[in-house]
């Protein structure tokens, strides 16, 4: 069984993680478009190569980021999420369409 | 029958000549001694068949006496398939042969054996599945007469499951193998500072040096094994764990080991692989009946066992290791008839020379050609030689020497699981025609015969520097590199090519499965000419033995047949286990997880058939079994007309709390929570970033910046997870916290509940203006800090109570006692799921799927559309826009004596499906069958009218009523 290092816990067991899919960056829901939209919640790269992927110490339900290679499946490099995340993201108000308010 | 005399001391190494021990097999009585296996004492007492082979029913002896092949493989009561020559015995003990019909001695299906021209590699594929007398579908009238003929022991289905446990362990340093390699290198990382295991198979450190010659003297291994073994034991660094089996490599060096009854998980930091090398059969005919062994074979039997193999012996040699084994059968008493040298000239080393010095008869350049069978097969009486004339061709047959003992040491192949299950890289190299190591993965290393070292003193410093670089590798200091051996002794080691095949067969590759030279060559014939798809089609390497002994037979084979190198067909993967193992290992104690409430002995009490709900335990309903319907009925009703209790513990809860908690609510959920007031509860439901339902639950705002959340008894640990998630993205200054175990919740409903609750909850005012619908409370409710939620589920007067889980059988207790008056009465899953479905209340994950949307539930009330975003928000108004197909609507049957449709009967129009019933009951309170169902958009408006196929095909009518069912107004509930 793999060791996973978390940052919070130390190096893991892997069954004790659960990976919640590559980091994706989300696109502003109420500016992009319905593909732009539809591409960050359904399509996956599925890279062969190095990834940054959510993982989840599901015990002390603590989230990560794990740059992961997908080939040779060895964990690169774990780290908190606030490195990627750093600042608060606040949303604006949906833009008039269709008379919607 | 008396046993044979055994060798005198020091041979019998694992025996107690003081400790006899008695067992049956096949209803005769055997004699042993403490430490024998079931094969050695068998061999002891002349018992030379075993078992009958997988395929034909041949009679089969030990052929490796070491736990490698599928010959000894013997049935216990409550056990079949053991390996006799790893199993040891205990008084009393009753073993029996498997696989054959009649006895084991006179097995009638050896007859299969005549036959066995007629059954192909392919046999069964090609005449049972396709048209013809056999073929035609009719496999399935020949399986289970075939599977009974060829096959293994027999499984007890009553068999109890036994007690079986695991064990986590952690080392610096995992050595496996505990030969001279082995222990070498666990004095060295040992002494570095490592924490160390030495983990070996057999009963005893030593590995070869237990039982194999080295040298010309009879104790060069066993001095040698002296002396290491004595520094180990002295060694406090070294754990040693004797009698194990290492079963596979895992990722991160995590290795299972099974010892008697237990598996080990060890986790280590480097491994070091001295696992050794297999002794390998020839192939010739008839060189599967019982007296042709390894010559390790016979060594085993002598220096473990102080077993005699055989009285009259030849050996099969191809290095100096068979004529240590000739002078070891010479001095166990056994006559060596010949040496017969598939070499053109026996090698000059000090073993061959102390050999010839006896004067045995030696044979070179011939090879055996076939052994002649002893009566029913059950033994050999000779072996016939022919002189070697190239690859695999040997001429000349008709020179036979009397024997009922063939040895054969004619090489090696490198015990190499873990080394492929790690990452490792091995190749086949023509030097020495071994397969040899050619790339470690990292924390990973190898020394000894199993990284090709075979020299005896080059063994020993191998195994030195690989524990100093295991050492190195974590971190120690260990000192300079130990000086690297200059030669390995790999050479002339293994004969590359003993196989003779004949031309009328039974010359096997593969002993498990009966499989000829002819068969691996038809089946490339066939056209499956990959290694992999020879493997597959032929079976060769699928048996109990895993391709120990056939393997590299097959690759020479197959490299021969395309007229390319083994190293470019090289051999098939090698997964875990290493040894057959049980499922009661892999089992362990059967730990199942389950969640019990504070109430749960309060059920018992009362009656209650438990259902699980996730790990949960909760009550289904109260009564027996045969009442179950009376009883759901009427917990309904003391609902719907009085006071019933239901524990809700299993409900999920999360405390919410942070300037930002509303906000953060607003996003994970469709509905608006800014404005919610202090006080108030507000439904919640959750999608995810496609829009699909995934929860519902409410939110109980208790102060400005503190909400509790409740979720779904299955969702909580995910919403939880996801909210978690979410927030490390957006930082929020808001902190969630799972207190779902921290609370206890009951439901009390029905018009009678204020009363109850009145009796015990004094200081909060429970009127209907100032404690209203959908209000939370903070107070004491017998006492008990508790939080007071007027929700209802079940469509009646109700509060629910979540106090802390300590207090949970007090507070049930004091609920009990307080609604004694007024005939409380505890109900069940199953009313609750009757009562929420009469007021339409939907069950996610019951009524929904994994694609509804909150508009296709019928949801669309809980949707705040003018907040910038929620998740799932976006998807949800892309859907609308392209418009909704199904909706799930509220129906009730036309006919009410019609029968109640199930979850997922289909809802049909025209032949085709427009959706499915989610949910249908037959409503006491209503006198009729009402339900939920998804149909077409079309069908949705109220009073259309679909059609119901439920079990039988039969089509039932219903029509569209609006919901709730019951209490349209929603009067009841806000009493």
């Amino acid at each position: 069984m793999k060791l996973i290092n978390c940052p919070l816990n130390g190096p893991r067991n892997a069954q004790e993680f659960v990976c919640a899919g590559e980091v994706k960056l989300m696109p502003d829901p109420n500016a992009c478009s319905d593909t732009e939209w539809t591409d960050y919640v359904f399509m996956e790269n599925n890279t062969a190569g190095v990834v940054r992927e959510w993982w989840c110490h599901v015990p002390t339900a603590f989230w990560f980021i794990a740059e992961r290679d997908t080939v040779t499946d060895t964990f690169i490099r774990t780290y908190p999420a606030s490195e990627v995340f750093g600042a608060r993201v606040d949303f604006a108000a949906p833009a008039a369409k269709g008379g919607g308010a | 029958m008396t046993a044979m005399p055994r060798l005198a001391a020091p041979n019998g190494l694992l025996i107690d000549r003081n400790r006899p021990v008695s067992f049956t097999f096949e209803g005769r009585e055997i004699q042993g001694f403490h430490g024998d296996t079931i094969a050695s004492a068998l061999l002891g007492a002349d018992v030379k068949v075993l078992s009958r082979s997988f395929k034909y029913h041949r009679p089969r002896g030990p052929l490796t006496m070491a736990g490698q092949d599928a010959n000894t493989l013997v049935q216990l009561p409550g056990e079949p398939n053991v390996l006799a020559d790893r199993t040891p015995i205990r008084d009393g003990l009753v073993v029996k042969g498997q696989n054959y019909r009649g006895s084991l001695e006179d097995d009638r299906l050896m007859i299969l054996d005549r036959f066995s021209r007629f059954m192909p590699v392919g046999f069964y594929y090609k005449t049972f599945f396709k048209p013809g007398l056999f073929g035609g579908g009719s496999w399935k009238f020949w399986e289970p007469k075939i599977r009974a003929m060829a096959g293994l022991g027999v499984v007890d289905l009553n068999h109890p499951h036994g007690y079986y446990d695991k064990q986590y362990l952690f080392h610096d340093v995992v050595v496996v193998g505990g030969g001279a390699a082995g222990m070498s290198a666990a004095l060295k990382a040992a002494e570095a500072g490592a924490d160390t295991l030495l983990v070996d198979e057999n009963p005893v450190l030593g590995g070869a040096l237990s039982y194999a010659r080295f040298g010309p003297e009879s104790d060069g291994g066993r001095s040698r094994m002296q002396a290491l073994a004595a520094r180990v034991a002295a060694e406090p660094r070294i754990t040693v764990m004797t009698d194990a089996s290492c079963q596979g490599w895992f990722a991160d060096n995590w290795l299972p080991v099974i010892r008697g009854k237990r598996l080990y998980k060890i986790r280590a930091k480097a491994v070091v692989v001295a696992t050794g090398s297999m002794e390998q059969p020839m192939v010739f005919r008839h060189n599967d009946l019982p007296g042709v062994m390894l010559g390790s074979a016979a060594q085993r039997l002598i220096r473990h066992y102080g077993v005699r193999p055989g009285s009259r012996a030849v050996v099969a040699a191809a290095n100096s290791d068979a004529y240590g084994v000739a002078l070891d059968l010479m001095e166990a008493g056994i006559d060596v008839a010949a040496i017969v040298d598939l070499r053109p000239e026996p090698g000059d080393d000090e073993v061959t020379k102390a050999a010839l010095a006896t004067g045995v008869t030696v044979i070179p350049g011939f090879t055996p050609w076939q052994t002649r069978p002893g009566f029913g097969m059950r033994s050999i009486v000779g072996v016939e030689i022919a002189r070697i004339t190239g690859e695999g061709r040997a001429e000349g047959e008709g020179h036979s020497i009397a024997c009922d003992l063939l040895c054969m040491s004619t090489g090696y192949s490198p015990t190499a699981h873990l080394l492929y299950h790690s990452g490792a890289r091995l190749e086949y190299d023509e030097a020495t025609a071994m397969m040899a190591i050619r790339r470690l993965p990292d924390h990973v290393f190898a020394c000894g015969s199993v990284n090709g070292v075979f020299d005896i003193a080059a063994v020993i410093q191998d195994g030195e520097r690989a524990g100093w670089a295991a050492a190195c590798d974590i971190g120690l200091d260990a000192g300079p590199e130990p000086a690297a051996p200059n030669r390995t002794g790999a050479e002339g080691q293994t004969h590359p090519w003993p196989i003779f095949s004949h031309p009328k067969g039974k010359d096997f590759v593969d002993f498990d499965e009966d499989l000829q030279v002819k068969d691996i060559l038809n089946a490339m014939a066939d056209g499956y000419d990959h290694v992999e798809l020879v493997k597959r089609y032929s079976t060769v390497g699928m048996g109990p033995s895993q391709g120990r002994h056939s393997a590299i037979t097959t690759m020479r084979l197959v490299a021969k047949a395309q007229g390319v190198s083994p190293a470019l067909v090289g051999t098939t993967t090698s997964r875990p286990p290493y040894q057959p193992e049980t499922f009661g290992h892999l089992a362990g104690r059967g730990f199942e997880p389950v969640r019990l409430t504070p109430m749960h002995h309060r059920h018992l009490e009362a009656g209650a058939q438990m259902m699980p709900a996730g790990l949960w335990l909760r009550p289904a309903y109260y009564g027996r079994k045969e009442d179950r319907e009376k009883a759901i009925a009427a917990e309904a009703l003391a609902v719907r007309q009085n006071v019933g209790i239901i524990d809700v513990s299993t409900l999920g809860g999360l405390e919410v709390r942070g300037p930002d908690a509303a906000e953060f609510l607003n996003r994970m959920y469709t509905f608006a929570y800014l404005k919610q007031p202090v006080g108030r509860a507000r439904y919640v439901l959750m999608t995810d970033m496609s829009g699909v339902v995934t929860d519902d639950g409410v939110a109980c705002r208790f102060s400005d910046q503190h909400f509790y959340v409740t979720a779904t008894t299955s969702g909580a640990q995910a919403v939880y997870q996801h909210m978690l998630l979410m927030n490390a993205q957006w930082r929020l200054d808001v902190d969630v916290t799972n207190v779902t175990a921290s609370y206890c919740g009951v439901n009390i409903a029905g018009p009678k509940s204020r009363e109850v609750l009145a009796r015990i909850c004094s200081d909060v005012d429970l009127s209907a203006e100032a404690f209203p619908y959908m209000a939370v409370r903070t107070g004491t409710v017998a006492g008990i800090p508790a939080r007071l939620l007027r929700v209802g589920f079940v469509g009646e007067l109700g509060y629910e109570i979540h106090a802390p889980a300590s207090c949970g059988e007090a507070l049930w207790d004091a609920l009990m006692e307080a609604g004694r008056d007024f005939g409380i009465r505890p109900f069940g899953v199953e009313a609750q799921r009757l009562l929420r479905l009469e007021k339409g209340h939907i069950i996610i994950g019951q009524d929904t799927d994994g694609l509804t949307n909150p508009v296709e539930a019928a949801m669309d009330w809980a949707i705040s559309r003018n907040k910038p975003f929620f998740v799932g928000g976006r998807s949800i108004a892309m859907q609308e826009a392209r418009g909704i197909t199904r909706m799930l609507v509220g129906f009730e049957l036309v006919d009410p004596k019609a029968p109640v449709p199930e979850e997922c009967h289909l809802v049909v129009r025209d032949g085709i499906i427009t959706g499915r019933v989610t949910s249908a009951v037959r409503s006491p309170t209503l006198g009729k069958v009402v339900g939920l169902a998804y149909v077409a958009r079309d069908q949705s408006e109220i009073g259309s009218r679909f059609n119901i196929k439920i079990a039988g095909g039969r089509m039932i009518e219903a029509k569209v009523v609006p919901v709730p069912f019951y209490d349209p107004e929603n009067k009841r509930q806000e009493l």
